[in-house]
């Protein structure tokens, strides 16, 4: 555990370098006996835990006190021993401590249960399996069913990047009231799926007095159903999905046309370019960098869809909307497969983590060969 | 614009300019009904879940949009919460319930802001001033091993964190949301925060140790205070992500820590055409969070659009 800056870096302050060796030991000392402590405890609920001894622990918050106790003499020490080094590793160590603590241990002991076969409605507990999940993964219809949905929900990022694309020229436009026309666009963001679910899922596109089925109805459709037909049901919850989160992408490229130097845009007015040509000769291109970046965090927003499809359709008809994440879940909710719901989740981590790193490195090659 | 004035085009020049008063003429109109469409799309919703809120079923069955012009509004949905105003004084179970899961809401939504926004700013500060070393990792993977969190999709966490917290007895215990919401919200944290503290000159830091402060006096004293704006950001942000959550929420919580989607998302299963009763609870389920937007809607772009424009 050495978070040491190096020497003669940035702001060298007065009193770097450890006091005296006297503090140094002391600190040291106290980082081993923490540590030492840490380990006794994690040992013996271990052994508890195992039958072998008996202390009578309900649970293992001991090991998580244990854990807090270790963390604070840990940062103490390294001011003990270090002097100004320990006090700037003091910014950084609360949250390494805490990520590693609360994304790495369930990250590692996730992989562990994705290796057993652990049902938490059985009288037994987990037992190990090796990697049969991982096979019966592979035979799972609904599974690569729920990742084929995870790609047509993926593309429709571009659909509603070319929508958040044109509000955003909207309220770059010289415009009245553009702080009132702002808010109001940003508005849907803040709402919460769960809201969402039933303001238009449940009611504005029910099929007998919702508002949307009423317009439809009017408009010539019979007997308006948004959630029958395997199509209009991925359609209709990804404009769901697209109302809440168009904003956020909006508000990205808004930012970035509002950086645009002014001249550029004169000067493709004054060439006598008209605006279409002008967009993509000169903004369209001028934009790409915001655009990778809003479109690569919205990608990784999408593949977490999840509240609106478990809230409007539970992934009906026939799995036709269901993601990957709404699809575990009721592995879990309603089997309480908890090993191999696991074993699918890391798969699809493991599938993010590719396309992701792929998706950054296409792009950044891309992007130089076009600068 | 038009630089050039050559005798023999000031008539073409009357022309052209009538035409050009036309095409912008048409070019406002255009801007403003797109305008006006989208604002129509974003706040019809929400128009809807309010306004519904008031009816009675026959309203809902004739589809009656305006209040006072083609139904009367009526204290229906909200009696059924225990929130109309002849309910208000009367005891209430569901208002009780109600009550219950928006302050375990607003509980959860602070608690893990607030710490998000402590270890994510000190963590910011130090990575934006100080150089790291740790094994192999610089600050740069120290940053990235922060980010890459958002990649993680709850469900990968969702089971683990179910077994775990069974083990740590913080299942259906606010303090276990709170600890994993700020996991959750602590990359945009620090996301935010570095680039605030990044666009604070170094040299302030230099002064105040010429000053004698060390690094935590410079901290607070100096930087904190001006990077403020940035820190209400973030802190509004997490706020509004740690409000809407409903995955981890819903499988994590039984009774005691229930959080108000969770309320609000059981109660969709069960309704008949109860339309007035729901219309009621999502309306007080994203009030707050309207009133948040109308307000802070500042601090909200600057804290979604940190860091994305160089």
């Amino acid at each position: 555990m050495t978070t040491e800056p190096v020497r003669g870096g940035d702001l060298v302050g007065q009193g770097i370098g450890p006091s005296n060796p006297q503090r140094r030991r002391l600190g040291i000392g106290l980082i081993v006996v923490a540590t030492a402590g840490l380990l006794f405890v994690v040992v013996s609920q271990a052994l508890d835990a195992g039958g072998a001894i008996h202390f009578g622990f309900s649970n293992w918050r001991p090991t998580l006190y244990a854990y807090v106790v270790w963390a604070i003499a840990l940062g103490w020490g390294q001011v003990l021993a270090r002097g100004e080094a320990g006090w700037r590793a003091l910014f950084i160590l609360p949250a390494v401590l805490f990520v590693f603590a609360f994304a790495l241990f369930p990250t590692l002991s996730g992989l562990f249960i994705a290796m057993t076969d652990w049902n938490l409605s059985a009288a037994v507990g987990p037992r190990f399996n090796g990697l049969s999940n991982l096979v019966a993964l592979f035979s799972d219809r609904f599974y690569w069913n729920a990742l084929g949905n995870m790609v047509f929900y993926t593309a429709m990022v571009m659909v509603e990047y070319a929508i958040a694309f044109g509000l955003a020229l909207l309220l770059n436009a010289d415009i009245k009231g553009r702080k009132f026309w702002r808010v109001t666009f940003l508005l849907p963001f803040m709402l919460s799926p769960v809201a969402v679910s039933w303001m238009i899922g449940k009611s504005m596109l029910e099929g007998r007095f919702g508002p949307i089925a009423r317009l439809a109805r009017w408009l010539g459709w019979e007997s308006p159903t948004f959630f029958a037909q395997p199509w209009m049901a991925k359609l209709s919850i990804e404009a769901m999905d697209a109302w809440v989160s168009i904003p956020f992408v909006m508000i990205l490229l808004l930012a970035g046309l509002q950086a645009l130097p002014k001249e550029v845009q004169e000067a493709a007015r004054v060439d006598g370019a008209g605006p279409w040509q002008g967009f993509w000769q000169i903004t369209f291109p001028l934009m790409l960098p915001v655009s990778v970046t809003a479109i690569v965090l919205r990608m990784i927003f999408k593949l977490k869809l999840a509240d609106i499809v478990i809230n409007v359709t539970s992934g009906g008809p026939g799995g036709a909307t269901d993601t990957v994440s709404s699809f575990i879940y009721r592995e879990y909710r309603d089997r309480s497969n908890v090993g191999y719901g696991t074993m699918l989740a890391m798969v699809y981590l493991v599938m993010i983590i590719v396309f992701v790193t792929l998706l950054l490195n296409f792009l950044s090659k891309r992007m130089q060969r076009m600068t | 614009m038009t630089s050039i004035t050559g005798g023999a085009r000031i008539v073409d020049d009357g022309r052209e300019a009538a035409s050009r008063q036309t095409r912008h003429v048409i070019g406002q109109i255009a801007l403003y009904s797109a305008l006006v469409v989208w604002a129509f799309v974003s706040l019809f919703p929400i128009y809807w879940t309010i306004t519904t809120s008031f009816k009675v079923a026959k309203d809902v069955q004739a589809g009656h949009l305006v209040p006072w012009v083609d139904f009367q509004p009526s204290w229906l949905g909200w009696r059924s919460l225990g929130l109309s105003p002849d309910t208000i004084g009367t005891l209430s179970t569901v208002r009780d319930e109600f009550m219950l899961r928006f302050f375990n809401s607003i509980e959860m939504g602070l608690g893990a802001s607030i710490l998000a926004v402590v270890i994510g700013s000190l963590a910011a500060y130090g990575l934006s001033r100080f150089q790291y070393k740790f094994l192999w990792m610089r600050n740069n993977d120290i940053s990235f091993f922060f980010l890459s969190q958002l990649i993680l999709p709850p469900v990968v966490l969702a089971l683990p964190f179910l077994v775990l917290y069974k083990e740590l007895a913080l299942l259906d215990n606010p303090v276990g949301l709170i600890l994993l919401y700020t996991l959750t919200v602590l990359p945009i944290v620090v996301w935010i925060m570095k680039d605030q503290f990044d666009t604070i000159p170094t040299e302030l830091d230099e002064a105040a140790q010429v000053d004698g402060l060390g690094p935590w006096g410079t901290f607070v004293r100096i930087i904190l205070p001006i990077a403020l704006p940035g820190t209400v950001a973030a802190f509004i942000l997490s706020l509004i992500l740690c409000w809407n959550e409903y995955f981890f929420a819903a499988l994590l919580t039984s009774s005691d820590a229930k959080t108000l989607p969770v309320m609000v998302a059981s109660q969709t299963g069960s309704q008949g055409i109860n339309w007035w009763a729901m219309a009621a609870l999502s309306t007080a389920a994203i009030m707050p969070l309207v009133i948040i937007g109308v307000a802070l809607e500042r601090y909200i772009i600057k804290g979604l659009t940190a860091g994305s424009v160089k």
